[in-house]
């Protein structure tokens, strides 16, 4: 084995698209990017409608052939590999089961492909079908199933072969709100239970931030930001970022003398932030991290509306210049009026900066 | 109560049409079913015709040359067009519509023109035989003409466009995610296409089959003016009987035996996969067809996708992908110019200043037109068809445009019932639902009028106005209904000024339809028109039985262009009613 492939495979690189882009015409659908997925790893790809999440995952799996840029699966070039000989699985939105096969001969198909033995395709089917509980149904045609159990056919279909990646393209987009979330826990749950890796697109926060072992921002066909939930939750590097993941009160301003100078007023600066002086920035404030009352940090405002939303409240109120804030309630504290003068307050390390 | 009633009242609009079909369709077809098994003179219920019919040697020569034909028809017809039908599949939504037109075209283009053209090309001194000797392929022209390869070639010419018609759609239903999804399971392309498309497509090949089947079963023009004495069919014993032996019952006995037939090859299909595929509805029923069928079906076809697997690789890597990739539009070339050309050929023939049909013309005349227009025979009967055909119009689209309403707005056990009588008298071969008219409109004195012409053709054009607004009725938005009705409009102002403009584009088209079937049927016509009131295609058909002449080129290219003109008005009539 050549030396590069062994330390590839140290790193646990299971994927890499190295320098991937591709244009349609004149639309660009993904600048070049580049993006490791490390083995047994849960990587969601999350970004707006057009951001190129699509693209970059049929790049991946074949279906769409680069402009440029090399796709590496364990440490091999799959680049100029055809679809069917790629050991890439892919999970469609809207299951692409086929229809005139029954639950077993679907999931059967991709080893019928790989000239398994009739045994052994029979054994790892009902494997695979008991994994996602619908061992008895194997006899059935797809349109014999609710949404969520032709869901889950499909993940067994793609399960079953064992691919080195599995990539899903918003697999529960069709499903509504409580099946998803079921659902969710289901791949988090099979991706424990196989150890696979899994690059799973979604263009839901909510659904990214509960699922992945790291997340993948992506906007206007380039890639934002890499982290885990909570590093950009916590420390989103820009301001795309920040917005997307997560609601919070957003302050522009410019740095002049060691503080933020904003139309709101004057703030410390957190303490690890670096901000060149004299450049814009933007201040970020979770909700979760502002409170009522008075302290280092001030801002003021007029009630808008209070958000119950069973676990928390939330309280939005804008503020004179008519930037709107928003901050979580303590449990069990009665909300103020609506149109009621408030003050916030935070600590200068609980804000994030970004540079604008 | 309300709800009840009202729908009760859309299923009354199938009213008229299941009256007029009970009177001019079932009523004529069960008269023969009885005259079949009754003598003639005296009522006595007897099985003689149809002892005679199945023993008389002549008899049973001509059945089974019937099915062979039909037969091979069915299969020439359904392999030759399946690639077309494939590749069509896959143009892209905008080019399809124009490349449709290449089938379209001669799917309606009158079976008498067909023929008549390859009458000409085929013929000793015909363009075929010149090119084959000149070429040196063959020392002194060859006779297909008066022989069976001449009916295979005119029946599957004249098949094919239906054939390709009625696999479409079944094809453009595969979901294009699926070959793409087998695809990302590790299938090769041999694969994805035999395990996956071709599996999809199979109720559309099956459709097909059945529909051509039972077409050509009835079909008597391609073989009487294309096959000799030993390719007599059963019409055309059938018409013999009638119009030289005034035998009845004899042509009754037949005429039930092509009707028998007919029916138990759509009871077997339906069996297996469902009358409504031929709608163009892609059901997908394997749950039908017996499980044994299809474990047997789904090995054959794994072992066809291997080796398929197998020849392309090797293929490939003789020629290379590039060279395998333009196979499929070369054979497309030779199967639309197969389809196109012989229609083409009798254009300039109107054109030439020689008494004989010679090709290419010696010289450019337009004597024939002139003989053509000079004619007060030929001008009676081509201002006649346009008669019949504007009534028959009317007619069809009235009672099939309403039927197609109730069926759409109704639901119920009633729904498929009425389905079914709708579509039957095409399934039905013509020339029973022809031969039983003869004997109704006998007894009532309409032989010979435009009325029993009108009649007997609204019978035939009532299913294709039927599917053609059925269709457009599937993307109509009846909330649009409700909202006038709500703002207070009765229910017939809610049909004049919501539901009819809005599928004006469908009613014209199916309005088009109609006067094509009428303008262009033989089969009615050779036994209800007579005398004063022969229409054009019976005079065309008189014609080319007693001998062909320039006359009949020019006569041809008038019908090919104004047939060609109502079909392009009508398919964009059609499609500007489906996009709304
Ligand atoms: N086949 C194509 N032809 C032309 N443009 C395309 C094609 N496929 C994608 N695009 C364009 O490329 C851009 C990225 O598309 P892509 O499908 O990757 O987005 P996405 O992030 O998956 O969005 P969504 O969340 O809506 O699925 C879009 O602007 C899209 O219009
Ligand atoms: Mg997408």
């Amino acid at each position: 084995m050549p030396g590069c492939c062994a330390e590839v495979r140290a790193e646990g690189v299971k994927l890499l698209a190295d320098g991937v882009s591709k244009r349609y015409g004149p639309v660009v659908a993904l600048e070049p990017v580049r993006l490791e997925v490390r083995a047994g790893e849960l990587l969601t790809l999350l970004g707006p409608s057009g951001s190129g999440k699509t693209t970059l995952l049929q790049i991946i799996c074949g279906l769409v052939e680069p402009d440029q840029g090399r796709i590496f699966v364990d440490g091999r070039d799959q680049t100029d590999t055809p679809v069917h000989q790629r050991d890439v699985g892919l999970v469609f939105q809207n299951y692409a089961l086929f229809p005139h096969l029954t639950v077993g001969e679907n999931v059967g198909f991709p080893l019928r492909m790989r000239s398994v033995s009739a045994s052994e395709t029979k054994r790892r089917v009902q494997d695979a079908l008991d994994m996602v509980q619908l061992g008895h149904l194997a006899r059935r045609f797809p349109r014999e199933l609710s949404g969520g159990q032709q869901q889950r056919v499909a993940l067994a279909r793609c399960f079953v072969y064992q691919p080195s990646v599995i990539l899903m393209d918003e697999p529960l987009g069709a499903l509504d709100k409580k099946l998803r979330e079921h659902m969710q826990i289901e791949i988090k749950r099979l991706h424990r239970a196989t150890g696979a890796t899994i690059m799973y697109v979604t263009h839901d926060q909510e659904e990214a931030l509960a699922l992945s072992d790291r997340i993948c921002l992506m906007n206007h066909a380039r890639i934002e930001q890499i982290g885990t939930p909570g590093e950009i939750y916590e420390r989103p590097l820009t301001a795309f970022a920040a917005d997307f993941i997560g609601i919070s009160t957003a302050l522009r301003g410019r740095i002049l003398g060691g503080m933020i100078e904003t139309p709101e007023g004057r703030f410390h600066l957190p303490p690890e932030a670096v901000g060149v002086e004299g450049s814009d920035a933007l201040l970020v404030i979770r909700p979760e991290r502002l409170a009522l009352g008075q302290g280092t940090n001030v801002i003021a405002g007029t009630v808008t509306e209070s958000v119950y939303a069973g676990a928390e409240t939330r309280l939005l109120f804008r503020l004179a210049t008519g930037t709107d804030a928003v901050l979580r309630l303590p449990i069990g504290m009665p909300p103020p009026p609506i149109g009621a003068a408030v003050t916030a307050t935070w600590e200068p390390g609980a804000a994030v900066m970004v540079p604008l | 109560m309300s709800a009840r009633r009202h729908r009760f009242g859309a299923a009354w609009y199938a009213a008229p049409a299941v009256v007029f079909l009970a009177v001019f369709f079932l009523y004529p077809v069960l008269r023969l079913l009885l005259l079949s098994v009754q003598i003639e003179a005296t009522g006595e219920l007897t099985t003689e015709h149809f002892h005679r019919a199945l023993t008389a040697e002549v008899y049973v020569r001509v059945l089974g040359i019937t099915f062979g034909v039909a037969g091979e028809t069915t299969l020439g017809a359904v392999v030759l067009g399946y690639p077309l039908a494939y590749w069509l599949a896959r143009q892209p939504l905008s080019r399809r519509g124009w490349l449709l037109m290449l089938v379209l075209i001669p799917f309606w283009t009158s079976y008498l023109v067909k023929t008549f053209a390859w009458m000409i090309t085929l013929d000793q001194s015909g363009i075929m035989n010149r090119a084959l000797v000149g070429a040196g392929i063959v020392p002194s022209p060859i006779d297909v003409l008066h022989g069976r390869m001449g009916v295979r070639i005119g029946m599957i010419h004249a098949m094919l466009p239906l054939a390709v018609l009625t696999m479409l759609p079944v094809m453009l239903s595969v979901e294009r995610q699926l070959p793409r999804a087998a695809a990302t399971l590790g299938a090769p392309p041999g694969q994805i296409f035999w395990r996956v498309f071709f599996h999809l497509s199979l109720p559309g090949v099956a459709a097909a089959g059945l529909l051509v089947f039972i077409t050509s079963l009835g079909f008597f023009i391609t073989p009487a003016l294309l096959g000799g004495p030993r390719e007599t069919m059963l019409a055309q014993l059938i018409i013999a009987q009638v119009q030289e032996m005034m035998n009845w019952s004899f042509a009754g006995a037949l005429a039930v035996m092509m009707l028998l037939a007919a029916l138990v090859t759509c009871w077997v299909y339906d069996r297996l996969f469902g009358l409504s595929t031929v709608a163009g509805e892609a059901t997908a029923s394997d749950r039908r067809g017996t499980l044994l069928l299809r474990g047997v079906g789904i090995g054959l076809l794994s072992a066809v996708a291997a080796v398929h697997a197998a020849i392309g690789g090797a293929m490939a890597r003789v020629l290379g992908r590039r060279v395998l990739c333009t196979f499929l539009p070369a054979y497309v070339v030779l199967v639309l110019l197969f389809l196109c050309a012989p229609t083409l050929i009798v254009v300039p023939m109107g054109f030439t200043d020689s008494s004989f049909l010679s090709f290419p013309p010696p010289g450019f005349s337009l004597r024939w037109f002139e003989t053509y227009f000079g004619s007060p025979l030929w001008l009676g009967a081509t201002l006649r068809s346009f008669v019949v055909g504007f009534g028959t119009a009317c007619l069809a689209t009235l009672l099939g445009g309403f039927a197609a309403l109730a069926l759409a707005r109704s639901s119920g056990r009633w729904q498929a019932a009425l389905f079914g009588l709708l579509i039957a008298p095409m399934i039905v071969p013509r020339i029973v639902i022809a031969l039983g008219l003869f004997y109704l409109f006998a007894q009532l004195g309409l032989v010979a009028t435009e009325l029993g012409m009108i009649l007997g053709h609204a019978v035939l054009a009532m299913p294709f106005v039927f599917i053609t607004v059925a269709a457009v009725l599937k993307g109509y938005d009846w909330r649009l209904d409700q909202a006038a009705a709500t703002l207070g409009a009765s229910r017939l102002r809610v049909l004049v000024e919501i539901t009819v403009p809005l599928l004006k584009g469908g009613l014209i088209a199916a309005f088009l339809f109609a006067f094509i079937t009428s303008f262009d049927d033989l089969t009615v016509a050779l036994f209800v028109s007579g005398g004063v009131t022969v229409t054009l295609p019976k005079q065309m058909w008189d014609d080319m039985i007693l001998q062909l002449n320039p006359t009949l080129a020019a006569v041809s290219t008038v019908v090919f262009v104004l047939v060609t003109t109502l079909l392009v008005l009508a398919e964009w009539m059609r499609r500007r009613g489906e996009v709304r």
